[in-house]
C-alpha cells in the first residue's frame, strides 16, 4: 500500500544509464505467459505500488495503482456490491491489475460484460524514457489524445511500466444461474450462437466434456423466465465452476500438454486436431491442449478468422503469438521504438524480434 | 505540423488521378469544392486543392502512393457531420472522401456481426440488420448522416453508450491503407487478439493514423422491450443526485439523458414531446432489456425519482409514447437553433458527482459574459454538451463564444474531467490539449504518430499541438490571465482559455 512511483522512475533512468533491460514484474503469477525471458535481467518490481487511489461507487469508477492485487480490488468493491466486470482470471494469490491489462486477461462474461482493455478508462505508464505519464482519464468518455491505455492491452509490457489504472466497474447483477445440458461439441456450438443472439441476460456460455454450461445474470424475473424458457439442469454451485474455468483449474487445465488459445469467429467450426477442447466465451475462445504443429495451427486459425497462441507450456524459446503480417510488424516495431527506443521493457516477452 | 514542404501543381496531379479514377471524381475546381470546405464545424473553412472519391481501395492505395511520394497532405472524409474542424481541408492537400464506399458487405448473422465499407451511414447497419433481429450499438445524433468510418475516426458515442458502448468497445476489426499505401488489418473476427491493441489505438485517431477502408462491427440482439421514464425535477442538484441513486440502486440505464431549463423550454416549443417546462431539470431514463426485467426496473426508477422530489414522473407504455418523449432530446439541437441565430456546441466530459458545480459555475459565467447556455447532458456518462446561444453577426460575439467554450472545457479538466467525450480534437479543441496534457505526453502522441506518418502528411494540424503552439499557449495564458476573455480577443481563432495550473 505505498505510492512507489518515484522510485520506479529512478529504477528505469538508471536501466537507461546503463543500457540494462528489465523484467517487469506484477505479482508474478503470469510469468508463463508470453516467450521465455532471460531471468537474469533485473526485475522492475510493481508489487509494492500497490492501493487504491480512489474508488468512486456511484461513478462506477475506480483507480488503483498496478500492484495492487485483484483480491483487494474485488472486496472494495464488493463492500458496494460492485465488480470488475471481466472477470479476472487469477492464476495466483498475487495476480495484479497491471497485470491483468498488460496481458489483457478477461473471464467467461467477456462477450457480455466486456473485457478489461473495455473497461479501461486511463493510466499511468513509465516509458523508455523514464517519463512518467498520463492518458486517458477517470471518465467514461474520454478521446482527446491518442487511446494509449487500451495499446497497453495485451502488449505484455513492452511499451512501458503501467503504473496505474483507471476503471469502468459495474453492479453486481441481482441474481445468477446455470444451467446444463448434455451436447456434442458441433451442436454446442451452435446453441451458443443461437441464444446469443436472443435478447436474453445470457452472461456466459462453456462448453466442456460434452456438456454446455450457460449462465444467465440479471434481474432475479428476468433469469427464472429465461431459464424456464431455455431448460436445462440447474447447476449445484455453479459460482465456483466459473470461478475455475476463470483461473483454469478445471481438470482439463491440468494436462502435460502445451495449451493454447484460439480467438475465432464465435460460429467457426471445430478443426480436426487430436488432443482436447474447452470451448468458452460463446464459441470465441478455445482453449487446446495437444501437441499439433504451430504454423497448421496459424492456418486453422486464420481460416477461422482469427488467431492462436502458445498459452502455456510447450517451447517458449521460438514465437509463441500469431504471426503478424509483415505491415502489422513493422508497425509494432516502430511504436516500440516510439515508446521505448532502448528497449528496456521485457525484451523478447511479447516476440523474439522485439 | 505537416513538413509536406514543395508545392504540387493542382491540375497535373489531378490528371495523374484521373488516369485510374473516374475523372467526374477528381474534382478541382472552385465551385465543386466548395461543400468540401468545412465538417459540421463550419467556423472553420479550407479550400483543398483536391477533393478525390475513389470508388475502389486499389484507387485509395494509388491516392495515397501519389501523396506519399510528393509529399501532399491526404484529408479523410466521410460525411462531414464532424463537430471539430477534423475533416476541414488543408490548403495544399488532398481530401480522400470515402463517400463512395457505401456498401455493406456482408451481415453475419449467427456470428453477430457486419462487415461494412468505411462510407456506410451508421443508421444503415442497423436498418440491414434489423431484419434479423439485430443492430448496431452505437447511436450518434447524426446517427442518418454520419459514416462508421468517420465514427471510427471519432470513438463516436451515443445516448445508448452508458450500456452499450462506444464505438471502440462495438469494433470486431479495422482495414487500414497507411500514409505509405499499404494495406493492412487490425483486429479479428474473434475477440481480443494477440499483441498491442492497435485497433484501439486507431479508434479515434481523428484520421491521423491511417485511412479506414473497411471495418467488422457487433451487432447487439434488439431488446425485448425499452420504456422510458421522463422525470422534471426544480434543481440540477436533486436530477443530477437522482441519476446517481439509479446507478447506486445497480441499475445499468440503456440511456440516460438530462437537460436544463433552457433546453427544456426550446426543446417542447420546438416538438411538443410534453415536457415540464417549468422545470430546472429533465431526466430521461430508458430501460432495456426482458419484458420481466424492464418492468422490474422500471418500478424502481419511477419510485426512485418519486422519492428524491421529482415534481413529474411520466411513464412511457408503448412504442409511440416514448418515441415522443424522446422526439424532443433528439431535437434538441435544432430546437435551441430556434431559439437563436447561432449555437455552438461543446463537448466537456466530467465525474458525474460534479455536475451541480460545473453548472452552476456555467450559470455565472453565462451571466458574466452576457451568453446564454443551453444544456443537454449524457448525464449516465457525464458527457456535456453546454450549447452556447450567440448572434455571428455582432462583431465580436463568435470570439466570445469561443472563449466561453474554451473557459468550459478547461472547468472540466479542472474538475478531473476532460476536453472532448465524443466530438474530438481537430483544429477546434488543439487549444485545450495542453490543458489536459503535459509536454511529455504530448511528445509521446508525436512519436506515435510518427510511428505511422513519418512525414506528417495525414490530417496535418489536427488533433495534437505541436510543443511550439504548446508553450505559445501556456505563455499567453500566463500574461492574460485572469481575462480570459481578453485573451481569446487577441488569438486569431479566440479559442481562448486561461490557465488552470
Ligand atoms: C447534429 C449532429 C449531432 C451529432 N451527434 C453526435 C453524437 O451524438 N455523438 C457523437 O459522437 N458525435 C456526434 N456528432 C458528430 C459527428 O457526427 C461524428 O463525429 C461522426 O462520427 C462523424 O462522422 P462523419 O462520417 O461525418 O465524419 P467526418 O466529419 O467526415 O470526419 C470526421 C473525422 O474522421 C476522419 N475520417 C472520416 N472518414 C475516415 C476514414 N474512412 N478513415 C480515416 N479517417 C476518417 C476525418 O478525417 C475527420 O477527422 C454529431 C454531429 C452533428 C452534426
Amino acid at each position: 500500500m505505498a505510492d512507489m512511483a518515484n522510485l520506479l522512475v529512478e529504477q528505469v533512468l538508471a536501466a537507461r544509464e546503463q543500457k540494462q533491460p528489465l523484467r517487469i514484474v506484477g505479482g508474478g503469477s503470469k510469468n508463463f505467459m508470453g516467450r521465455a525471458v532471460d531471468m537474469s535481467l533485473s526485475e522492475l518490481s510493481l508489487a509494492e505500488h500497490s492501493g487504491i487511489v480512489s474508488y468512486h461507487p456511484v461513478e462506477l469508477v475506480l483507480t488503483a495503482r498496478a500492484g495492487t492485487p485483484l483480491i483487494e480490488l474485488e472486496a472494495a468493491l464488493a463492500e458496494h456490491n460492485q465488480m470488475l466486470s471481466f472477470e479476472p482470471p487469477r492464476f495466483g494469490e498475487g495476480s495484479t491489475l497491471g497485470g491483468t491489462l498488460a496481458t489483457n486477461m478477461s473471464g467467461p462474461g467477456r462477450p457480455w460484460w466486456s473485457s478489461v482493455r473495455d473497461q479501461v478508462l486511463g493510466i499511468r505508464l513509465i516509458n523508455g524514457y523514464g517519463e512518467h505519464l498520463r492518458f486517458g482519464g477517470q471518465v467514461m468518455k474520454n478521446v482527446a489524445g491518442y487511446d494509449v491505455s487500451r495499446l497497453q492491452a495485451g502488449a505484455l509490457g513492452t511499451l512501458g511500466a503501467i503504473t496505474e489504472v483507471s476503471l469502468k466497474v459495474l453492479p453486481k447483477p441481482g441474481s445468477t444461474r446455470t444451467l446444463v445440458s448434455d451436447c456434442e461439441l458441433g451442436e454446442a456450438v451452435s446453441i451458443m450462437n443461437q441464444r446469443a443472439a436472443q435478447p436474453k441476460p445470457i452472461t456466459a456460455a462453456c462448453w466442456l466434456d460434452n456438456r454446455l454450461y450457460i449462465r444467465l445474470s440479471g434481474a432475479h424475473s428476468a433469469v427464472d423466465a429465461t431459464a424456464a424458457q431455455w431448460g436445462g439442469e440447474e447447476l449445484e454451485d455453479a459460482d465456483a465452476f466459473w470461478q475455475q474455468l476463470r483461473d483454469q483449474q478445471l481438470d482439463f487445465f491440468s494436462t502435460e500438454q502445451p495449451l493454447w488459445r484460439f480467438s475465432v469467429n464465435p460460429t467457426a467450426r471445430m478443426p480436426q486436431l487430436s488432443g482436447g477442447w474447452l470451448v468458452d466465451w460463446g464459441g470465441a475462445q478455445r482453449w487446446y491442449s495437444g501437441a499439433a504443429d504451430f504454423a497448421e495451427m496459424e492456418q486453422i486459425a486464420k481460416a477461422a478468422g482469427g488467431q492462436v497462441s502458445l498459452f502455456r507450456g510447450g517451447d517458449r524459446s521460438g514465437e509463441v503469438m500469431h504471426s503478424p503480417s509483415p505491415a502489422v510488424q513493422v508497425l509494432q516495431q516502430r511504436l516500440k521504438q516510439a515508446f521505448d527506443p532502448d528497449g528496456l521493457f521485457n525484451p523478447g516477452r511479447l516476440y523474439s524480434w522485439m | 505540423m505537416s513538413n509536406a514542404g514543395k508545392r504540387v501543381d493542382r491540375e497535373v496531379l489531378a490528371q495523374r488521378f484521373r488516369q485510374f479514377i473516374d475523372p467526374e471524381y477528381v474534382i478541382s475546381d472552385d465551385e465543386t469544392l466548395k461543400p468540401y470546405e468545412c465538417d459540421g464545424l463550419s467556423v472553420y473553412c479550407e479550400q483543398p486543392m483536391l477533393v478525390v472519391l475513389p470508388e475502389t481501395v486499389e484507387q485509395a492505395q494509388q491516392v495515397l502512393r501519389i501523396c506519399h511520394q510528393e509529399g501532399v497532405p491526404v484529408v479523410a472524409r466521410g460525411a462531414g457531420t464532424g463537430l471539430c474542424a477534423g475533416a476541414m481541408p488543408h490548403p495544399e492537400g488532398v481530401v480522400l472522401s470515402m463517400a463512395k464506399f457505401d456498401r455493406i458487405l456482408e451481415i453475419d448473422t449467427l456470428a453477430r456481426a457486419a462487415r461494412v465499407q468505411p462510407g456506410v451511414r451508421n443508421l444503415a447497419i442497423s436498418e440491414v440488420a434489423g431484419k434479423n433481429g439485430l443492430y448496431y450499438g452505437p447511436d450518434p445524433s447524426s446517427q442518418i448522416a454520419c459514416t462508421i468510418g468517420g465514427n471510427v475516426a471519432e470513438n463516436s458515442g451515443g445516448v445508448h453508450c452508458l450500456k452499450y458502448g462506444l464505438t471502440v468497445h462495438n469494433l470486431l476489426s479495422v482495414d487500414l491503407l497507411t500514409v505509405e499505401g499499404e494495406r493492412l488489418t487490425l483486429g479479428s473476427e474473434g475477440l481480443d487478439c494477440y499483441g498491442m491493441d492497435l485497433m484501439a489505438l486507431m479508434t479515434g485517431s481523428e484520421g491521423l493514423l491511417g485511412i479506414v477502408t473497411e471495418v467488422r462491427v457487433k451487432l447487439l440482439p434488439k431488446p425485448e422491450v425499452a420504456q422510458v421514464v421522463m422525470a422534471g425535477f426544480d434543481s440540477v442538484q436533486t436530477a443530477g443526485d437522482a441519476v446517481g441513486a439509479i446507478i447506486a440502486e445497480g441499475i445499468i440505464p440503456g440511456g440516460l439523458e438530462m437537460m436544463d431549463g433552457h433546453a427544456i423550454v426550446a426543446a417542447e416549443a420546438f416538438a411538443k414531446a410534453g415536457y415540464p417546462t417549468e422545470a430546472q431539470a429533465l431526466l430521461l431514463c430508458e430501460v432495456d432489456g426482458t419484458s420481466e426485467e424492464v418492468h422490474e426496473h422500471i418500478d424502481a426508477v419511477e419510485s426512485l425519482f418519486k422519492r428524491l422530489g421529482a415534481t413529474s414522473v411520466r411513464t412511457s407504455h408503448n412504442e409511440e409514447e416514448r418515441a415522443r418523449l424522446w422526439q424532443g432530446r433528439k431535437s434538441a439541437f435544432p430546437a435551441v437553433g430556434r431559439i437563436s441565430p447561432d449555437y455552438y456546441c461543446m463537448d466537456g466530459t466530467i465525474p458525474r458527482g460534479q455536475l451541480a458545480h460545473v453548472l452552476t459555475e456555467m450559470d455565472r459565467k453565462s451571466q458574466e459574459c452576457g451568453l446564454r447556455v443551453a444544456n443537454v447532458f449524457h448525464a449516465g456518462d457525464g458527457n456535456l454538451h453546454p450549447l452556447i446561444l450567440f448572434d455571428a453577426n455582432v462583431p465580436g460575439e463568435l470570439e466570445k463564444t469561443e472563449a466561453f467554450g474554451a473557459w468550459i472545457l478547461e472547468l472540466c479538466v479542472e474538475v478531473g474531467g476532460c476536453i472532448t467525450g465524443e466530438h474530438g480534437v481537430g483544429v477546434e479543441k488543439i487549444r485545450q490539449m495542453p490543458a489536459q496534457f503535459n509536454d511529455s505526453e504530448i511528445e509521446q502522441f508525436h512519436r506515435i504518430k510518427a510511428a505511422f506518418d513519418p512525414a506528417g502528411t495525414l490530417n496535418p494540424g489536427k488533433g495534437i499541438p505541436t510543443l511550439r503552439q504548446c508553450q505559445e499557449y501556456r505563455s499567453l495564458d500566463k500574461d492574460i490571465e485572469p481575462n480570459a476573455g481578453a485573451a481569446a480577443q487577441l488569438h486569431d481563432h479566440g479559442q481562448g482559455g486561461h490557465h488552470h495550473g
